[in-house]
């Protein structure tokens, strides 16, 4: 026994045997290394990304009907829902509406909160901006959504 | 500390908080006599965001996000752990389905958790291979995550008195291919690294606490285990279904880093079987207990404990009957372990540091928290 551990030391048995883990492993077939930007990854359905303000695709109006409750459910308080009253339907209308995504921890409870799902968490995760004051999306960036850069390969 | 530096032999060399072994922002103050380490002092707090305070101004779902941010790599138990205090306070409990989930999603997040401890232990040692193995199988689970719950680290996935989503189409099939694919992936890091010479001459009767020590320390999870404490909280004190579950909970006999790595490594296997079984018995019915919109738990205070990746997480809730907590206290596994570095350490190398800090697995937002 003893001498089949000292062969085993000397002919490196142990550090081989490592080895040949690795090189089973450089099969070109098992890469599994993500391609990005030049191969989008593919992102879950119910992924929380980038937040979006839905409007009716029929007549591009706002679902919104400002009733404040993704203010409220916001652990950060970083939504700030601006409303009026419309004088003829009698009915609060959203104005503005300021969602701070550099405060934001996608936890997803807004979304949970809306109860007309108007608000929603998207699939779109490249948030990246050149300002501070660029991460603050205002109602027209939240319904148009984010306009990431393109690139060409 | 020494009264001159060029007359003594002792020397303080400060370790971190910029150092890549120590897993964070950790400072260890060492004392050193050469390469030997006579006493070493930890500086926390470089992390430190007071989450507990956070929560005395947050309902009790909105505190729910913050708790995943204290462990970010074993995300899941933090939020399992706080949903289940809170439960307890209600006096409600998940239905059968949403138990078998949590259970589920849980044993998944603890295997994620043992690989990057494992990656980024033998990175330090410095065996870089198993870091890309480990990564490249936790990213299938943070896959299952990102497809369950939307969000792949930093999940909040349960919410108090049950869950928020459903599972998805394909979700048990991919929990059990991943179980199939998994199990063979731990004997090749076995492979990679228990027989190898120079991992075993860097663990093996290095940093040893022994079980006198660790209950003295309150020392707890793996840790505790590889001193040969049989304890396990998930088999003291069942929770979320886990009397159900038939698995074993692997112990060590030295206490010494070589233990620590071998029970983490037959850990994620029972792992491996929870889920197996969990899959195969998951029942059907609703997914969330009754419970208010606003929720003001009753006058009180609650503690709940649980078996997270790294020990014994617990919760200590106080309520004055409002829709916040008046206080939230974490007993944060990592924070507890890393006061026995000192005991470890004492007459070590300095490089020995570096491996027993490996397997303590501390992760320094749950220190500071």
């Amino acid at each position: 026994m003893k001498m089949k551990t000292l062969l085993k030391k000397i002919f490196l048995v142990d550090l081989l045997t490592g080895l040949c883990v690795t090189f089973r492993s450089q099969d070109p077939k098992k890469m599994v290394t993500e391609q990005y930007p030049a191969a989008r990854p593919k992102i879950g359905e119910r992924y929380r990304g980038a937040p979006r303000l839905n409007t009716n695709p029929e007549n591009g109006e706002s679902l919104c009907i400002a009733c404040d409750l993704c203010a409220l459910a916001c652990p950060e308080h970083l939504i700030v829902v601006g409303w009026e009253r419309n004088a003829q339907t009698k009915r609060k209308e959203m104005v503005t509406f300021t969602y701070d995504t550099s405060r934001c921890m996608f936890c997803g409870l807004c979304e949970d909160a809306c109860p007309v799902d108007c608000l929603e968490l998207t699939q779109d995760f490249e948030l990246a901006n050149y300002s501070r004051e660029g991460a603050i999306w205002d109602r027209q960036a939240l319904e148009e959504g984010p306009k990431p850069a393109k690139y060409k390969y | 500390m020494a009264e001159t530096y060029l007359d003594s032999t002792e020397l303080v060399l400060n370790m971190g908080p910029q150092h890549p072994s120590t897993h964070g922002v950790l400072r260890v103050v060492c004392k050193l006599d050469g390469e030997k380490v006579l006493g070493t002092d930890c500086v926390i707090g470089y992390l430190h965001r007071g989450v507990e305070k956070i929560g005395e101004h947050r309902t009790y779902q909105q505190f729910a996000p913050y708790v995943d941010r204290m462990d970010y790599v074993a995300a899941v138990s933090n939020g399992l752990g706080y949903c289940l205090a809170v439960e307890k306070l209600l006096g409600v409990e998940a239905p059968p389905r949403a138990q078998a989930v949590r259970v589920i999603i849980t044993e998944l997040n603890r295997i994620a958790s043992h690989l990057v401890w494992l990656g980024t232990h033998a990175l330090d040692i410095g065996a870089i291979t198993p870091l890309f193995y480990c990564f490249r199988e936790r990213e299938i689970i943070l896959g299952i995550f990102e497809k369950y719950c939307g969000a792949r680290l930093t999940t909040h996935a349960f919410r108090i008195g049950g869950l928020q989503y459903e599972t998805y189409e394909g979700f048990e099939k991919e929990c059990l291919d991943f179980c199939d694919i998994f199990l063979p992936k731990t004997d090749e890091y076995e492979e990679l690294l228990t027989g190898n010479r120079i991992w075993v001459d860097r663990l093996r009767g290095v940093g040893i606490l022994n079980i006198d020590d660790c209950k003295a320390y309150g020392v707890t999870g793996p840790m505790l285990r590889a001193a040969g404490e049989k304890w396990d909280l998930r088999k003291a004190q069942p929770y979320s279904g886990y009397e159900q579950y038939d698995f074993e909970i692997p112990t060590g006999e030295f206490g010494d880093n070589f233990d620590r790595y071998m029970v983490r490594m037959q850990e994620m296997r029972q792992s491996v079987r929870i889920i197996r079984q969990a899959v195969a018995a998951l029942p059907e019915g609703p997914i969330t207990a009754k419970v208010p919109k606003v929720i003001k738990p009753p006058v009180g205070e609650v503690y709940c404990s649980i078996e997270a990746p790294k020990g014994e997480l617990g919760y200590y809730i106080v309520s004055d009957g409002s829709t916040q907590p008046y206080r939230v206290r974490v007993r944060p596994p990592s924070f507890v372990n890393l006061q026995a570095l000192s005991k470890m350490a004492q007459g070590c190398l300095v490089a020995d540091l570096v491996a027993i800090i490996g397997t303590t697995d501390i992760v320094l937002g749950e220190v500071d928290r």
